[in-house]
């Protein structure tokens, strides 16, 4: 299994390497994928966050299972499609990788996919603040894990 | 050559009927030799999930501002940007868009700015049209590219500026946001940034009347008895004011100068497009904090 940091690079190879119009083609493939919440989740909204920052109603959770796997999980409506994509590409990248490789991650890979010539850098902002929150989230579940 | 205006008897009230269209027309008139139909979304890749057929995309931020200058297009890449879409001066635009039409407006606002004289609004937008069962596709239009000619940007009819709105306070000025934008109270939680304005509150008298108010809760527009009684009776406009409407970016505000303008015709209204991202972060303005407009002295 690769690593988080070698799927990023890769990732990141994937959308520089398509014109502007591709790129977002490939972002529609990545909203169109979003995995549904798992069953314990869709019955408990309450335990979501919502993403402030986005304007659409964007929820993420996180776990931390015994060893030290970050599961991460969105929720997404089918009319913010851009915004489901941020998230469907941060749950292909982090979603069951190991807490400290997560944690770790250089968030300045967003600026390299080259989304901002294809959707303008303050719509990038949405993405930026869910991997935040992913992050935060999981910092203190992992504090409270250690503790 | 410009397509028939749609005779409505819903819309008959409003001072210029002229400005809307309702979904029954546009699915009976599209493919309309002369006619151009577009989708303004806030989410750019809404467009590509499904569209009304034969509708190109515009987007916001992409393609109506430059990307350097915070501004519009200049004359030449507006023509040019016009012409890729297949519109030619004479051509009849009908907008649309998600978000009960707020991009729609804006863009609609800024074809304005260059004076393109048979633009209007699909009333709904696209949440009424897909609510109705209506077809979307993903197919592509294929487009024929069009002449459109450059066109001086009119700056002064439907647009103000910081200092204009400075000079205006006292005079009508509307405020389109939220009632925590315009109070000034933040709901952000702690340890998460601000992007937006380096101070919060709305500018001194401006009265707080959200977009939304203008709108049902199908996206369209309210009747202009109900617009009256939002605007006159609500917050004080006379039919001869000369007002202007501002929001966080002039996205919002574009809907209200929208109904302000064609639906209850006053004479002039201006966009500041500048909004509370730039008079909220301004050296040296004043600004009001609370529910109250506040008074031409508040600083």
């Amino acid at each position: 299994m690769s690593t988080v940091s070698e799927k990023l690079m890769s990732l990141v190879e994937d959308f520089s390497e398509l014109s502007i119009n591709d790129r977002l083609n490939l972002l529609l493939e990545f909203s169109d994928g979003l995995p549904e919440l798992p069953l314990h989740l869709a019955d408990h909204p309450d335990l979501l966050e919502r993403v402030e920052e986005c304007q659409s109603p964007v929820y993420l959770f996180v776990e931390i299972d015994e060893n030290r796997f970050g599961r991460l999980y969105f929720s997404a409506p089918r009319e913010a499609p851009t915004t489901r994509g941020f998230a469907s590409i941060l749950h292909e990248l982090l979603d069951n990788q190991p807490v400290d490789e997560i944690l770790a991650i250089d968030e300045d890979f967003i600026n390299r996919l080259g989304l901002a010539e294809a959707i303008s850098p303050l719509r990038l902002r949405g993405m930026r603040a869910m991997l935040h929150r992913a992050k935060r989230q999981l910092q203190e579940k992992s504090i409270a894990v250690r503790s | 050559m410009p397509v028939e205006i749609e005779t409505n008897p819903a819309f008959a009230d409003y001072a210029h009927p002229e400005a809307l269209v309702s979904t029954e027309w546009l699915a009976s008139h599209l493919g309309d030799a002369g006619l151009v139909v577009l989708e303004c979304d806030e989410d750019v890749l809404l467009y590509q999930t499904g569209h009304i057929a034969t509708a190109r995309k515009i987007d916001w931020h992409t393609e109506l501002n430059d990307s350097v200058t915070r501004d519009y297009l200049t004359s030449t890449a507006f023509a040019q940007l016009l012409g890729s879409k297949g519109i030619s001066r004479d051509s009849t635009v009908v907008i649309y868009g998600d978000k009960s039409n707020w991009w729609a407006s804006y863009a609609l606002w800024v074809f304005k700015l260059f004076g393109h004289e048979d633009v209007r609004l699909l009333n709904g937008g696209r949440e009424k049209w897909i609510a109705e069962g209506r077809e979307i596709t993903r197919e592509l239009p294929e487009v024929q590219t069009a002449e459109y000619p450059v066109v001086e940007r009119d700056d002064h009819t439907d647009r103000a500026y910081r200092d204009e709105v400075l000079a205006h306070i006292g005079l009508p000025l509307i405020d389109v946001r939220s009632p925590e934008e315009y109070s000034g109270e933040r709901t952000h939680m702690p340890n998460y940034p601000d992007e937006g304005a380096l101070r919060a509150g709305h500018i001194p008298t401006a009265k707080s009347v959200p977009w939304a108010k203008a709108a049902n809760d199908d996206a369209t527009f309210k009747t202009r008895a109900e617009l009256e009684k939002v605007y006159f009776e609500g917050a004080g406009l006379k039919s001869d004011d000369d007002v202007i409407s501002y929001c966080r970016i002039g996205e919002r505000s574009s809907h209200t100068w929208f109904a302000l303008k064609y639906l209850l015709g006053l004479p002039r209204v201006r966009n500041y497009d500048g909004s509370w991202t730039e008079w909220g972060s301004l050296v040296g303005v004043p600004i009001s904090k609370g529910s109250e407009p506040g008074s031409v002295l508040t600083s």
